[in-house]
C-alpha cells in the first residue's frame, strides 16, 4: 500500500515559484529522506506534506485517502521539528499528550501510549519536567515521542537533528533508525546533510531548485547518478569534476570520486599538493593540478605527502563518469 | 566580567548617576507625601521639613474621607483603567496576531493604518468624539472613558505586540496545528504566554496615562456618579483657595492603586518560562 503519494504538486509564493511538478510515491514503512541545498523546497514540501502551506495545484493522498485540502490534525501526520517547539508550559507528559486530548481520547489510552513512547525513548524519569530543565538531546526525543503517541501514517521529521552537536547527533541518528525499525512506520525526513541522507535513508530524493533531480537508493544515487548535480551533492569528500578534453574522455567534464583517485608516479593528472588533511584513518589530499584545477584525493590509511610536493595521479576510466555540458550524465 | 566593569571608579560613576537619577524621580512623590501629613501651616513655612510632633496632622486625609464619594472616585478610576487595560491587551494581541502570523492582501497597509494612531493625538478629536458620545447616550458613563482608552492605547499596542509575535517559533505554532489546536487555541495558550513580558510593557505604559488622566474624565463623564480620582481631587483646587492638606492626601493615597498594578505587571515582565520552548 502507498503511504503517501503526490500528484503534479506545485507552490507558488506570489511569482516565486518554489516547488515545480512533483511526483512521489512512498509505499508503506518506507524512510525517504528529502535532500537538497538550503532553499531547494525540500521544507516547503514537507510542509506541503504536513498541510501546514497549500499546494498551489496537484493533489495529496496520504494512506490512501485525499488529504489536499485537510487540515493538518486530520492528515495522520506527526511532525518534529527542527526546534522541537515544545510547548514551553507543559511537561513531558503534557506535550505528548495535548494532541491526543485535541483528538478526544480518553485518558486510558493516552496514558498507555506515552507510557509505550517513554519507554521507548528512554525518558521515564523526565516525565513531569518541563522542557526548560531539559538538554538539548533530551527536547528532542521529547518532540519525538509526540509524534510517536499519535500513531501517525507517516512520520514527517524537519532537520531534526540540525540543532544537535556532532556526538549527539550520531547518537540520536542510530536511534531514529532504531525507532524506524520497531515502529515499521513511513517516515519522510527532510536535511541538507548528505552523510544523514545516505545513513537513514530507504530512498533519497535529492531537490534542486524545487525539482526532484533524481530519486532511488543511496548506493544507486552513489554509484550511478543521473546528473552532475546529484553526483556532486553525495558523497565526502565530493567528487572532482575535471574538464573532459584535457583528459582524453567523452563529454563534458569527468567526474571522478575522490577515493577512486590513486597516486602513481606514471598517473594523467599532474599537480602540487595544496593541502593535506589527516583523519588517522583517511588521509585527504588537496591538489593543486598543472591545468589549474583542485582535486580532492582521498587515501586511506595514513600517508605522509606535504604540502607543495609534486604529486601525479591516476584514475581507472571505469569509474569515472562523463558529463554533458548540461550537466546530464552520459552513460556508456 | 571584564576589568572596565570591575574598576571602582567606573563603578562608583554607574551608581552616582542611578542614585541621582532615583533621588530626582522620588523627590516630587516624596514632597507630596511628607507635606500630606503636615498642617497647612508647616506646609507653607517648610516645604521639605519632615512632619514633627508640631506639625504632624492628618487633617488632608480626614477631609479627604469626609468629602464626596472619595471610594466611589477610586472604584470609578479603578474600574476605567482596568477595563481598558483589558480591552488594549486583548484587541491589541488580536489584531498583532493576525498581522504578524497571516499572509493576506493589504498586511502591511492594514499595519502602517494601525500605527497611524501613534502619531496623531486622540485629543484632536475631542468634539467628535464628545458629540458622538452625546448621540450614542454615554455620555457620564464609564463606558465612555473605557472605549475613547482603548482606542487611545490600541495603536502602540498592536505596534510593539506584532513585533514581539513574529519573533515566536513558527514551529512552536505548527506544532500546535498538527496536534489539533484551533487558532484561537494556539493565540490563547501557545502565543500569549510567550509575549507576556510585552503584554507587561504595554500595560504599563497605559496604564499611567489612563490613571491620571484630567482631559477626557473632565469632558465626557463630570457625574458625580462617573467621576475619577483626579477629577474628583479637582473639588479640593479653588479659584481664589485651595486646600492643600486635602489635595496631596488625595495625590498621596492615587499613587497607591497604579503601585500596586505596576507591581503585578512588572512581574510579568521578569518571569521567563519562554526558556526551553525552542532550542
Amino acid at each position: 500500500m502507498t503511504a503517501l503519494k503526490l500528484e503534479n504538486i506545485h507552490k507558488s509564493f506570489g511569482q516565486v515559484h518554489v516547488l515545480k511538478d512533483i511526483d512521489l510515491e512512498v509505499s508503506e514503512g518506507e524512510f525517504i529522506v528529502f535532500v537538497g541545498p538550503s532553499g531547494c523546497g525540500k521544507s516547503t514540501l514537507l510542509r506541503v506534506i504536513a498541510g501546514l502551506e497549500d499546494a498551489t495545484s496537484g493533489t495529496i493522498s496520504i494512506g490512501g485517502r485525499d488529504v489536499t485540502t485537510a487540515p493538518p490534525a486530520k492528515r495522520g501526520i506527526a511532525m518534529v521539528f527542527q526546534s522541537y517547539a515544545l510547548y514551553p508550559h507543559l511537561d513531558v507528559t503534557g506535550n505528548m499528550a495535548l494532541g491526543l486530548k485535541q483528538a478526544g481520547e480518553d485518558k486510558a489510552t493516552i496514558a498507555e501510549r506515552i507510557d509505550i513512547a517513554a519507554k521507548m525513548l528512554s525518558l521515564e524519569d523526565y516525565l513531569k519536567r518541563r522542557p526548560a530543565e531539559l538538554s538539548g538531546g533530551q527536547r528532542q526525543r521529547v518532540a519525538i515521542g509526540r509524534a510517536i503517541v499519535r500513531k501517525p501514517e507517516l512520520f514527517l521529521f524537519d532537520e531534526p537533528l540540525s540543532n544537535l552537536d556532532a556526538a549527539l547527533r550520531m547518537a540520536t541518528r542510530v536511534e531514529i533508525a532504531r525507532l524506524h525499525r520497531e515502529l515499521g512506520a513511513s517516515m519522510i525526513y527532510v536535511t541538507h546533510d548528505q552523510t544523514e541522507a545516505m545513513t537513514l535513508a530507504d530512498r533519497i530524493v535529492v531537490l534542486r531548485d524545487g525539482r526532484v533531480e533524481q530519486v532511488g537508493s543511496p548506493m544507486q544515487l552513489y554509484n550511478d547518478p543521473d546528473n552532475q548535480f546529484v553526483a556532486g551533492f553525495l558523497g565526502a569528500p565530493s567528487m572532482n569534476f575535471l574538464p573532459a578534453a584535457a583528459l582524453g574522455a567523452k563529454g563534458a567534464t569527468l567526474g571522478i570520486r575522490p577515493e577512486h583517485l590513486r597516486v602513481s608516479p606514471d598517473g594523467q593528472i599532474k599537480g602540487t599538493v595544496t593541502h593535506v588533511e589527516r583523519l588517522g584513518g583517511d588521509t585527504n589530499l588537496l591538489v593543486g593540478t598543472d591545468a589549474g584545477d583542485t582535486v580532492t584525493v582521498r587515501l586511506f590509511g595514513q600517508h605522509d605527502q606535504r604540502v607543495g610536493q609534486p604529486i601525479a595521479l591516476s584514475y581507472d576510466p571505469a569509474r569515472a563518469y562523463a558529463f554533458d555540458a548540461e550537466g546530464h550524465r552520459l552513460r556508456s | 566580567m571584564n576589568k572596565a566593569r570591575q574598576n571602582p571608579l567606573n563603578s562608583f560613576a554607574a551608581h552616582a548617576a542611578l542614585i541621582t537619577w532615583t533621588v530626582i524621580a522620588l523627590f516630587p512623590v516624596v514632597v507630596i507625601l511628607i507635606n500630606s501629613f503636615k498642617t497647612r501651616k508647616a506646609i507653607f513655612r517648610e516645604p521639605l521639613a519632615l512632619p514633627s510632633a508640631d506639625s504632624f496632622s492628618t487633617i488632608g486625609y480626614e477631609t479627604v474621607m469626609k468629602q464626596g464619594d472619595f471610594f466611589l472616585y477610586f472604584q470609578n478610576s479603578f474600574i476605567v483603567t482596568v477595563a481598558s487595560l483589558f480591552f488594549i491587551l486583548l484587541f491589541g494581541a488580536m489584531a498583532a496576531f493576525a498581522l504578524s502570523e497571516y499572509r493576506f492582501r493589504g498586511n502591511t497597509l492594514m499595519g502602517l493604518y494601525l500605527a497611524l494612531g501613534i502619531m496623531i493625538p486622540i485629543r484632536i478629536g475631542t468634539v467628535a468624539i464628545l458629540e458622538l458620545m452625546v448621540q450614542t447616550g454615554l455620555v457620564n458613563t464609564l463606558w465612555a472613558l473605557i472605549l475613547v482608552y482603548t482606542a487611545q492605547g490600541l495603536p502602540l499596542a498592536v505596534f510593539i505586540l506584532s513585533e514581539f509575535m513574529r519573533q515566536v517559533s513558527d514551529d512552536l505554532k505548527n506544532a500546535g496545528r498538527i496536534d489539533g489546536m484551533s487558532e484561537y487555541a494556539i493565540f490563547f495558550k501557545l502565543v500569549l504566554p510567550l509575549v507576556r513580558p510585552a503584554m507587561a510593557t504595554v500595560a504599563v505604559f497605559n496604564m499611567i496615562p489612563i490613571w491620571n488622566d484630567l482631559w477626557f474624565p473632565l469632558i465626557l463623564a463630570p457625574g458625580e456618579e462617573t467621576k475619577t480620582l483626579t477629577l474628583g481631587s479637582q473639588v479640593f483646587i479653588g479659584q481664589f483657595v485651595t486646600d492643600w492638606n486635602a489635595v496631596l492626601s488625595a495625590l498621596s493615597l492615587a499613587i497607591l492603586p497604579v503601585l500596586v498594578l505596576y507591581v503585578i505587571f512588572s512581574r510579568q515582565l521578569i518571569r521567563g518560562i519562554t526558556s526551553g520552548a525552542v532550542k
